[in-house]
């Protein structure tokens, strides 16, 4: 039977597609419609599993939209590894194309937010370091330092309100969104997801350190970008959130 | 412990469950009469987080069965190498007493669908599965146990009945088994053997451990009983009377108490298990 999985696999995706032949119930009787058990576990694990990665989109958009916009999703894009924790990186982008969810045009990154919280959760663990040895460097010194951020470390920039979005749908903070652009910082401090909203050149700043430039460079183009950015202020938030691991002073 | 009280697989003869981060805290403070968990092994295949911190106090306190839902191992094509590298790794920090898998294919062509799919009985999937066991077990560097499946599917070409199809596979691969009755009982139920004739000829010497799950009972379009293996109700009474049957053939084994949705409160799964283990300590009266 060549490739009867290849036939299998397509059929249990796509109801129009036939399931190979030789099937038949356990008793060896016609096999009916035996085979829509599986067509329906399938659909059903995946859309379930979709919904626990992304409980703030399944929220905005109600549960029946949502299951039905996930059962479009999970036909398309199956998991690629049995790793389901990581199911639904591809969701974001497949949302952007999504003509039913197209007025919502924050679903997308809403959609990205949960998805680094996720990849923040599982992420290597790191140690914090120590800012100490920050204290006694003079300002050429102190330009010179590269920080390295932790593994859990996200850095998301949006044109919409999605920390509020997120926070109305998943925290007890029901004050009301504005419309506004959004930079948020998902980390993951003391083994707990954490999600900030970074003041103004806050997301350049970190984003230009994760690429590996230093303290200097770094501030400066977060100044370029928002003249009010305040290096000290940042500095010392990124080290209470505990997400620089490493110092490396030339 | 003594390895005279252990099964083929180095499990504990007691009873066990399927170990879920919510129950962590409940397990460590009052464990009742659970002697062992269960961990679905691609659970933990990450980097670190929560989840790997609270499997390492499990891990410091029970014996911990590594059980794989994702290896694929009837898969027609090769297996997933990566995926095998992550077991083994798991394996190499966990030290788990037992490893198993099942037999069943959850994955073609590059996509994956968190299901345990059919399979013939022939001499073609024979081959292919034993190769594949034999490659699983190198890599491991261990014997693994291979559990019987849940069918609501059979084929029309499959030469060999499960039992004699399991037993095959055993003896070519020097894997021992992992008996799950309820998945006999749902087989039975959706057509396809006699519960009490498949656990009466199942090869007791090579079983590593027994599953004991909940099923969901729904209706065909006949109008006839359909068992879906849901793993999300308390173990039910067909299923505890078989497992009542095995017993007095096959003395204590390993049993877990699998519960994987539809999470119950500690003390419901504590109780279930607490069952197993009663009618466990009965073996050596």
């Amino acid at each position: 039977m060549p490739d009867w999985q290849g036939t299998f696999a397509g059929a249990l995706l796509d109801p129009a597609r036939h399931p190979p032949p030789g099937l038949v119930r356990p008793d060896g009787c016609a096999a009916g419609r035996r085979f829509d058990i599986y067509r329906n576990n399938v659909v059903v694990a995946l859309i379930e599993a979709l919904g626990e990665a992304f409980p703030v989109v399944r929220a905005v958009v109600g549960a029946q939209f949502f299951e039905a916009m996930a059962g479009v999703y999970v036909r398309a894009h199956p998991p690629s590894s049995p790793r389901m924790m990581f199911y639904g990186e591809s969701f974001a982008p497949f949302l952007e194309g999504f003509e039913p969810a197209a007025q919502l045009t924050y679903l997308p990154d809403v959609a990205r937010l949960e998805y680094a919280r996720r990849l923040a959760y599982h992420a290597a663990d790191d140690r914090a370091a120590d800012p100490a040895v920050l204290a006694g460097l003079d300002e050429a010194k102190l330009t010179a330092v590269r920080l390295s951020l932790q593994a859990a470390c996200h850095i998301l920039r949006s044109a919409h309100p999605i920390h509020a979005i997120w926070r109305y749908n998943a925290t007890e903070d029901k004050s009301p969104v504005q419309p506004a652009a959004e930079d948020v910082l998902v980390s993951r401090p003391d083994n707990r997801v954490l999600v900030q909203r970074l003041p103004p050149g806050g997301a350049t700043f970190l984003l230009a350190l994760q690429e590996g430039r230093s303290l200097g460079q770094a501030a400066a183009q977060a100044v370029a970008e928002a003249p009010s950015f305040d290096l000290g202020a940042n500095l010392a938030s990124a080290f209470s959130a505990r997400i620089v691991t490493a110092i490396s002073i030339q | 412990m003594d390895g005279m009280h252990k099964a083929p697989s180095g499990l504990p003869r007691k009873a066990g469950v399927s170990y879920k981060p919510r129950y962590l805290e409940d397990m460590l403070v009052s464990p009742g009469p659970v002697s062992w968990v269960e961990i679905h092994a691609e659970n933990y295949m990450v980097d670190g987080g929560p989840g790997i911190a609270g499997l390492r106090r499990v891990v410091e306190r029970f014996p911990v069965s590594c059980h794989g839902v994702g290896l694929s191992i009837g898969s027609e094509g090769p297996l997933d190498a990566e995926h095998l590298d992550r077991l083994a790794h798991l394996a190499s920090w966990l030290q788990p007493a037992s490893v198993s898998e099942h037999l069943a294919w959850s994955g073609h062509g590059g996509a994956y669908f968190a299901d345990l799919l059919p399979l013939p009985y022939d001499e073609a999937t024979l081959r292919r599965v034993c190769d594949h066991m034999d490659e699983v077990q190198e890599r491991l560097g261990r014997s693994i146990l291979l559990e019987n499946p849940a069918n609501y599917l059979g084929f029309s070409y499959s030469s060999m009945a499960e039992v004699e199809f399991l037993a095959a596979i055993a003896v070519h691969t020097g894997c021992g088994l992992l008996l799950d009755i309820n998945n006999v009982h749902v087989s039975a139920v959706n057509g396809a053997c006699d519960a009490e004739a498949y656990l009466d000829a199942f090869p007791l010497a090579l079983v590593g451990e027994i599953h004991l799950a909940g099923h969901e009972a729904e209706t065909d379009e006949h109008g006839g009983p359909l068992l879906i293996d849901a793993h999300n109700n308390p173990v039910a009474d067909p299923v505890w009377a078989l497992f009542a049957r095995l017993l007095a053939r096959s003395g204590p084994l390993p049993v877990l108490i699998e519960w994987d949705n539809d999470l119950p409160e500690w003390p419901v799964l504590a109780a279930e298990a607490a069952r197993a283990d009663t009618m466990l300590v009965g073996c050596y009266a």
